[in-house]
C-alpha cells in the first residue's frame, strides 16, 4: 500500500466534516479540540493515508495540503521486500 | 485648462454627429450604447464610421443597464469609453454610474435629455439637471457635467469630458437635449488624436508579476472605510472646482442678469437684445459646468445687478443653485417651459419687463 | 503563507495554488462557492495564464472572490456581470475573462445580461453557481429553488401556482447559437470536483478559439440558507437538487 500523509492548517479549517466523509480511509476525525476562531478542527486519527487526495478537493477552505510516498521511496521499499 | 487644437476648416453637422466624430477623434476606444430618440445617430453615426478605425469597439447593448456595465468593465480594463443616451435610458443607468463614481472610472456620458417625467416626449428638455448635478444614484458622489450650446460645444466637450475623467478618475457628462442634438450648424472639429491618454495602472489588464493584484469595486464592508473613500471623494470634488467654466455676456453694466445654460442660453442671449431695444440693461450668465457650479461669479455680480432671472426648460432646478449663489442678497426669479418646449425671447422679454417694473428699473430707463 | 516542511521520504501531491490567496474564506463552512473559487484558480495556475486572466465577482455570497483570487479581478453590481465581463473582454479581447455568478445574480436580476452576452457569443466564460437560494441576503427564495423548498420567503415551500417555476438556466443557454459549451457540474464529491476541473480547463481552452460563450452551472450547497450541516446538504443535494438539474455536458464543440 502507497503511503501518504496530510497536514492541515488548522487555524483555517471550519470543521465542516466533508473531508471526513469523503476519506476512503477513514483517516481523519473532529478534534475534541477547538481552533482560535472557536471551530472544532479536523485532525489525522490513523496512520492508513494513502494520499489519494479526495480530502483537499472536497475542502472549501484549502486547509489541507496531501503528500505522498515519492517514488524513489516506494522503489527502495519494493527491492528491499524482493 | 484644457487647450483644444482644432482643424483648419470647418464642417455642417449635426450635433450628434459632431459628438459621435469627436468621440473618433478623441481616441475613444470602446462605446456601448442602446438606441433612444433623439440620439440615436450617436450610435448610428460610431457603427458607421467606427469601422473605418483601429481598435474601436461600438457595440449596441440589450438596455442601458447592460452598456453601463459593460462602460464599467471597459474603463476598469483602461480603455477610453463612452456611453450616450437621453433622459429615461439615462435613469436605468444610475445604479452602474454610482458603482463607476465610487470605483473611480473615468469615463464619458452623455445626456441628450428629452421631456419627462415619465416616458414623456421626444422634444427638447432641461429637465435632467438635479439627476446630473446631485447624484442622480445612490450615495454622496458627483459626475463632473458639462452643458453645450452648440454643436461647436458638442464636439468640444467630448475632448474636454475625457480629458477631466481622466484627470479625475471619475465619469464626465455631457448635459445636451435634443435641439442641440438635432442640429445642424457650422463645426470647426478638434484635431484628430490630439488628446493624449492617462495612464492607468490601477486598470485590471492581467496581474504581472512586478504589481499586487488590481481591483475595481466600491465595495466596502468595514464603515471607516468607506467614510474615508467618501473623503477621498470629497476631496477630489474641491479639487474639481479648479475646472469651473462658464460664459458671461454684457454682465458688466447690467441691471438684470440672466442664468442659463445648453439652449436656453442662446434664447436669452435673443432676449437680451431685445430688452435693450426697450432700454433694460440685461446680461446673462451661461454656465458651462454645471457640476462644479459657478456660484462665485453670481455671487459677486449680485453686488451690481439689481435682480436675477433663470430661465430653463424644466420647473426651476438650475434656480436653486443661482438662489444659492445669490443667498437672498437680490431676487431671483425664474422662467420655465415644461413638456418639450422651448421658451421662445419674447416670453423672456416679457419677464425681463415684469422684473423691471418690480424693481421700478423701468422708469429709470424709460 | 506558512512553510509546511515535507516529510521524510514524502513528496507533495496536492496544495492550494499559487493564485488563491492566503486571506482566510468568508463562507459558512462547507459552503461550495470556496471549493469553486479554488479549482477555477488552480486550471488558471496550472495553465500558466495568471498574468492573462481577468475575473468578475457578482454580488452575491462571492461578492469578495476578488479577495481570494489572487488576479486582477473587477466586482459588478448585481446581476451585471457578465454585462462586466463584456465589457473587459471587448477592450482586452486576448485575454482570457470569466464572470463568476450565483443563482440570484445571474437567473434572476441578470437574466437579461447572461441571455444576450452568451447570444453575442461574447468569448468569456461563465460560471454559474447554483445553490438554489439567496445565500447572501438571507436564505430568500431564488429562481432556481425546487418546489416546495422552504425559503424565508417561501415559509409554506415554493407553490408553483403562485412563484412559478425552478428555471433552468443552463438549458435556455446552451438553445441560443452563442454558447460554444455548456455544461452542469457539481463539487460535492472528489470526483465530481476532478470532473468540475476539466470542465473549467476545457472552458479556458476554448476561449482562445474565439467561438462563444462557455457556460459552466456548477450544483451547489448552502448549508446555511437550507438550514442543514454540510453532510447533510450535500446528501440533500444529491437526492434533490440533481435529479432536477442533472450534471452533465448540454452542448459540447466538435474538437
Ligand atoms: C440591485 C440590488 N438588489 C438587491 C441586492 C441585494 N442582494 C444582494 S445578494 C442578493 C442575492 C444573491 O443570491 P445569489 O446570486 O443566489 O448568490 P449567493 O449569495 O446564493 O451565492 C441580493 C438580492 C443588491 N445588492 N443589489
Ligand atoms: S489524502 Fe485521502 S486517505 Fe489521506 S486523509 Fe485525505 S482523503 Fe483520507
Ligand atoms: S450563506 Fe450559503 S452560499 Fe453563502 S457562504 Fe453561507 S453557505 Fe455559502
Amino acid at each position: 500500500m502507497i503511503r501518504g500523509t496530510v497536514h492541515i492548517e488548522t487555524e483555517i479549517c471550519k470543521g465542516c466534516e466533508l473531508c471526513i466523509a469523503a476519506c476512503p480511509q477513514d483517516s481523519l476525525a473532529l478534534s475534541s479540540n477547538i481552533n482560535r476562531k472557536g471551530y472544532r478542527y479536523v485532525e489525522l486519527v490513523q496512520d492508513n493515508c494513502t494520499g489519494c487526495v479526495n480530502c483537499a478537493l472536497v475542502c472549501p477552505d484549502s486547509a489541507i495540503t496531501v503528500f505522498r510516498q515519492s517514488k524513489s521511496a516506494v522503489r527502495k521499499i519494493v527491492s528491499a521486500s524482493v | 485648462m484644457y487647450q483644444f487644437q482644432y482643424d483648419s476648416t470647418p464642417k455642417l453637422m449635426k450635433g450628434n454627429e459632431a459628438l459621435a466624430e469627436a468621440a473618433l477623434r478623441a481616441g475613444m476606444q470602446g462605446y456601448f450604447g442602446y438606441p433612444i430618440t433623439p440620439q440615436s445617430e450617436v450610435l448610428e453615426y460610431l457603427t458607421e464610421h467606427a469601422p473605418k478605425r483601429k481598435n474601436v469597439v461600438v457595440l449596441q447593448a440589450e438596455s442601458e443597464v447592460a452598456s453601463i456595465n459593460m462602460i464599467y468593465g471597459a474603463a476598469g480594463a483602461g480603455a477610453r469609453v463612452m456611453t450616450s443616451s437621453s433622459s429615461p435610458g439615462i435613469s436605468l443607468m444610475q445604479e452602474g454610474i454610482s458603482y463607476i463614481a465610487s470605483a473611480e472610472l473615468p469615463c464619458l456620458l452623455v445626456n441628450v435629455q428629452r421631456g419627462g417625467p415619465g416616458l414623456g416626449t421626444i422634444q427638447p428638455s432641461q429637465a435632467d439637471y438635479f439627476q446630473a448635478t446631485k447624484g442622480g444614484g445612490h450615495g454622496d458622489y458627483h459626475l463632473f457635467v458639462l452643458a453645450p450650446s452648440s454643436v461647436q460645444e458638442m464636439a468640444e466637450h467630448v475632448f474636454l469630458g475625457f480629458h477631466i475623467a481622466e484627470k479625475y478618475r471619475m465619469p464626465s457628462l455631457v448635459l445636451a437635449d435634443g435641439a442641440l442634438g438635432q442640429m445642424l450648424e457650422k463645426v470647426l472639429l478638434p484635431k484628430d488624436g490630439s488628446l493624449p491618454y492617462a495612464e492607468k495602472s490601477w486598470a485590471t489588464t492581467g496581474k504581472t508579476k512586478d504589481r499586487e493584484r488590481n481591483i475595481i469595486t466600491s465595495l466596502h464592508i468595514d464603515p471607516n472605510k468607506m467614510e474615508m473613500i467618501n473623503l477621498q471623494l470629497q476631496d477630489k470634488y474641491r479639487k474639481l472646482k479648479q475646472e469651473i467654466r462658464f460664459e458671461e455676456i454684457n454682465t458688466k453694466d447690467a441691471d438684470i442678469i440672466l442664468v442659463a445654460y445648453g439652449l436656453t442660453a442662446r434664447i436669452c442671449q435673443k432676449a437680451m437684445d431685445l430688452a435693450k431695444e426697450k432700454g433694460i440693461q440685461v446680461g446673462v450668465v451661461r454656465p458651462i459646468t454645471l457640476y462644479p457650479f459657478p456660484y462665485e461669479i453670481l455671487s459677486t455680480l449680485a453686488e451690481k445687478a439689481s435682480a436675477f432671472l433663470t430661465v430653463e426648460m424644466n420647473a426651476g432646478q438650475m434656480v436653486e443653485d443661482v438662489r444659492l449663489a445669490i443667498n437672498g442678497k437680490r431676487p431671483v426669479f425664474f422662467k420655465g417651459r415644461m413638456g418639450g418646449i422651448i421658451p421662445n425671447p419674447e416670453e423672456i422679454l416679457l419677464e425681463i419687463e415684469t422684473i423691471a417694473e418690480k424693481q421700478q428699473l423701468k422708469n429709470i430707463y424709460a | 503563507m506558512n512553510t509546511i516542511t515535507i516529510p521524510d521520504e514524502m513528496e507533495l501531491v496536492y496544495s492550494k495554488p499559487e493564485t488563491i490567496t492566503d486571506t482566510p474564506l468568508h463562507y459558512c463552512p462547507g459552503c461550495t462557492h470556496g471549493v469553486i473559487h479554488r479549482v477555477l484558480m488552480e486550471v488558471v495556475n496550472e495553465m500558466g495564464i495568471a498574468e492573462q486572466t481577468v475575473g468578475v465577482a457578482p454580488v452575491g455570497c462571492s461578492v469578495f472572490a476578488y479577495n481570494y483570487m489572487n488576479i486582477d479581478m473587477q466586482e459588478a453590481a448585481h446581476g451585471r456581470a457578465s454585462a462586466v465581463a463584456t465589457g473587459i473582454r471587448r477592450v482586452l479581447p486576448e485575454k482570457y475573462v470569466f464572470s463568476y455568478q450565483g443563482d440570484g445574480d445571474l437567473a434572476a436580476i441578470g437574466t437579461a445580461e447572461t441571455i444576450h452576452s452568451v447570444n453575442r457569443g461574447e468569448n468569456i466564460l461563465i460560471v454559474f453557481v447554483n445553490n438554489g437560494i439567496y445565500g447572501m441576503t438571507g436564505g430568500q427564495m431564488a429562481p432556481t429553488t425546487l418546489l416546495g423548498m422552504v425559503t424565508s420567503t417561501t415559509p409554506f415551500g415554493r407553490e408553483q401556482s403562485a412563484m412559478g417555476y425552478p428555471i433552468k438556466m443552463t438549458d435556455l443557454v446552451a438553445q441560443l447559437p452563442g454558447a460554444y459549451y455548456v455544461t452542469r457540474q457539481a463539487a460535492y464529491t472528489a470526483a465530481t470536483v476532478r470532473k468540475l476541473k476539466k470542465a473549467i480547463e476545457k472552458a479556458f481552452q476554448f476561449q482562445t478559439r474565439k467561438k462563444g460563450t462557455c457556460f459552466i452551472e456548477v450544483v451547489s450547497n448552502c448549508p446555511s440558507g437550507w438550514k442543514m450541516t454540510p453532510i447533510e446538504a450535500n446528501d440533500w443535494l444529491e437526492k434533490n437538487m440533481l435529479p432536477m438539474y442533472p450534471l452533465g455536458d448540454l452542448k459540447v464543440p466538435k474538437e
